[in-house]
């Protein structure tokens, strides 16, 4: 009985799995296929890579959703950072209401907040454009690098940043030396999550973009109309990258660990 | 230690600006008419009128309620089993599961999304699969039943992930509890481990509901140009016809729908836990 509710669970997952990964696997088989057709094999080519890298408009896409997403992240993180210091200092009203405003664009459904920047840009007048994207990707990255560095902070001891000062350090100096340090594993998550909102989003990019510029997402939605195996090139490229970030991820502190664990041994030795 | 107040006051400007002006805009539009040639706005309920006195609109809104909650009951009834069999693992095969889950999250929405397209034709892997069995083709590209597969796809990994999450957390000498007082597996996974876990799947509802409701990507790709849903109603509103009082209009209905639910799901959730102290 309990050996065919384990088989069962298994299956179960399986299936799962095959769920979750047959369209990943589908998308990387078809853009070698030969011809067209997004459901028949007809032998391997990298023709959709040619068409890809010689496509301009794909090529700029690339261009301007990692352009956007490192900016993005970079300012989003440092002025998320200084923001959420502050607020730890704070008055108890101003910090109540500066997180619930900073909320709205995490609870809000993403096409209410892409309409209202769309509405704000046209009424100042604002031309659609790489920048009116750039802010917008800003816009919506801050609350995330503020939500996970804010709990790092109210567990923080106080009493360091004081004693630093006590000690001669200026306010700046504390700052730098003292508490970055300590809230740094939530930095890092920040820039993180800022930087994959930044680089999947489409919701918002597509309504605040204009003047012909494009990120991989909108292209993709544009494209999609017609069949385009490009587009499965495309994909597989950015699984190839994603694949390769993911492991170098996990892979890199367990090198750091074993590295850390070796120099402690050589020096008890 | 005062001086580093400061520090807030830019980021108060910046979302005064970037957060709550577009907010106030909406509003605004959503209750006024544009006079023609100059601009000229005057206050009316008209755009909510139209909204609700038109069946067509009423027919797409019961549409993506519908859709967004077969979706939601879906990523539930599957999602739960997944986090239940992943919470059970040993340390080890637990982060492996939780990665294997999450990193198709980590492709864009877009590209996920695209890949169904040549799956799901009526020439494609499913239809050619069934076809062994003498079945089929059937259509699935542009029905219902793609927007919402597409729908479950992208996110249901969000679910799982907050009941595993909840799962985890929970104390479980409180199951051992139950087994010494004499409760059976069932009667332990119903009135210890879910009520439990309910935490979690409130939080991944209101992960999987509130996009769902009002996504407009993947109707577009999966459900093709006719298969309507709000958010479509309202891309339409803003970048075709052009008319954002009502496209204000709308997307002011289905936030407040979006909260009423959240509202909803959250007073149940608290509502559970009282009675469970109360007892």
């Amino acid at each position: 009985m309990k050996k065919k509710k384990r088989i069962l669970s298994s299956i179960f997952m399986g299936l799962l799995v095959i769920f979750f990964y047959a369209p990943i696997l589908y998308t990387i088989v078809f853009s070698f296929n030969d011809s067209r057709s997004l459901t028949k094999f007809a032998g391997f080519s990298l023709q959709w890579y040619e068409k890809m890298f010689s496509n301009r408009t794909m090529m700029e896409s690339v261009f301007y959703t990692i352009v956007t997403a490192v900016i993005a992240t970079a300012v989003s993180t440092f002025v998320g950072t200084v923001t959420a210091i502050g607020l730890s200092k704070s008055k108890a009203v101003l910090r109540a209401i500066v997180e619930q405003v900073n909320n709205l664009p995490i609870m809000n459904p993403e096409i209410v907040t892409a309409i209202g920047l769309l509405m704000f840009y046209s009424a100042i007048h604002f031309r659609k454009g790489f920048l009116t994207m750039l802010l917008a990707h800003i816009m919506f990255c801050i609350p995330y690098v503020i939500l996970s560095i804010a709990p790092k902070l109210r567990t923080l001891d106080q009493n360091l940043a004081d004693a630093a000062m006590d000690l001669g350090c200026t306010p700046w100096q504390a700052l730098i030396k003292v508490i970055v340090p300590q809230i740094k594993p939530g930095i890092v998550s920040g820039a993180l999550i800022a930087f994959t909102m930044s680089f999947d989003d489409f919701v918002i990019s597509y309504f605040v973009t204009g003047n012909g510029v494009s990120n991989i997402s909108i292209l993709v939605y544009t494209m999609s109309k017609r069949i385009n195996p490009s587009i499965n090139a495309l994909s597989t490229l950015i699984i190839v990258i994603i694949s390769v970030f993911l492991l170098l991820y996990n892979l890199i502190p367990a090198i750091a660990e074993k590295r850390n664990s070796k120099r402690i041994k050589a020096t008890e030795d | 230690m005062k001086s580093y107040r400061k520090m807030t006051y830019p980021y108060v400007v910046w979302i005064a600006i970037m957060i709550v002006l577009p907010m106030i805009l909406i509003m605004f539009y959503a209750f006024t008419k544009t006079g023609n040639s100059v601009v000229q706005f005057k206050f009316t309920l008209e755009n909510f009128a139209r909204f609700f006195s038109d069946r067509i609109f009423l027919e797409v809104l019961g549409r993506s309620l519908r859709v967004a909650l077969i979706t939601t009951v879906v990523c539930i009834l599957l999602g739960y089993p997944a986090a239940y069999y992943i919470a059970k693992c040993s340390e080890g095969l637990k982060m492996k599961w939780v990665l294997i889950i999450t990193f198709p999250t980590w492709i864009n929405m877009l590209v996920r999304t695209y890949a169904w397209i040549g799956i799901l034709q009526d020439d494609g892997v499913i239809n050619k699969f069934l076809g062994f069995f003498g079945i089929g083709p059937v259509t699935m590209m542009y029905t219902e039943f793609a927007v919402i597969l597409g729908m479950v796809y992208n996110f249901i990994p969000f679910m799982i992930l907050q009941i595993y999450t909840s799962l985890t957390k929970m104390d479980y000498s409180l199951i051992e509890a139950a087994q010494d007082l004499g409760a059976d597996r069932l009667r332990c996974f119903t009135k210890v481990t879910l009520p439990l876990s309910l935490p979690g799947v409130i939080s991944g509802i209101t992960l999987v509901f509130l996009p769902a409701v009002s996504s407009f990507c993947i109707p577009k790709l999966l459900g093709g140009g006719q298969y309507v849903l709000v958010g479509n109603v309202i891309e339409s509103q803003f970048l075709t016809s052009g008319d954002w009082s009502f496209g204000s209009a709308i997307s002011l209905i289905m936030a407040i729908i979006i909260m009423i639910s959240l509202y909803v799901t959250k007073k149940l959730d608290r509502s559970e836990i009282q009675e469970r102290s109360a007892s």
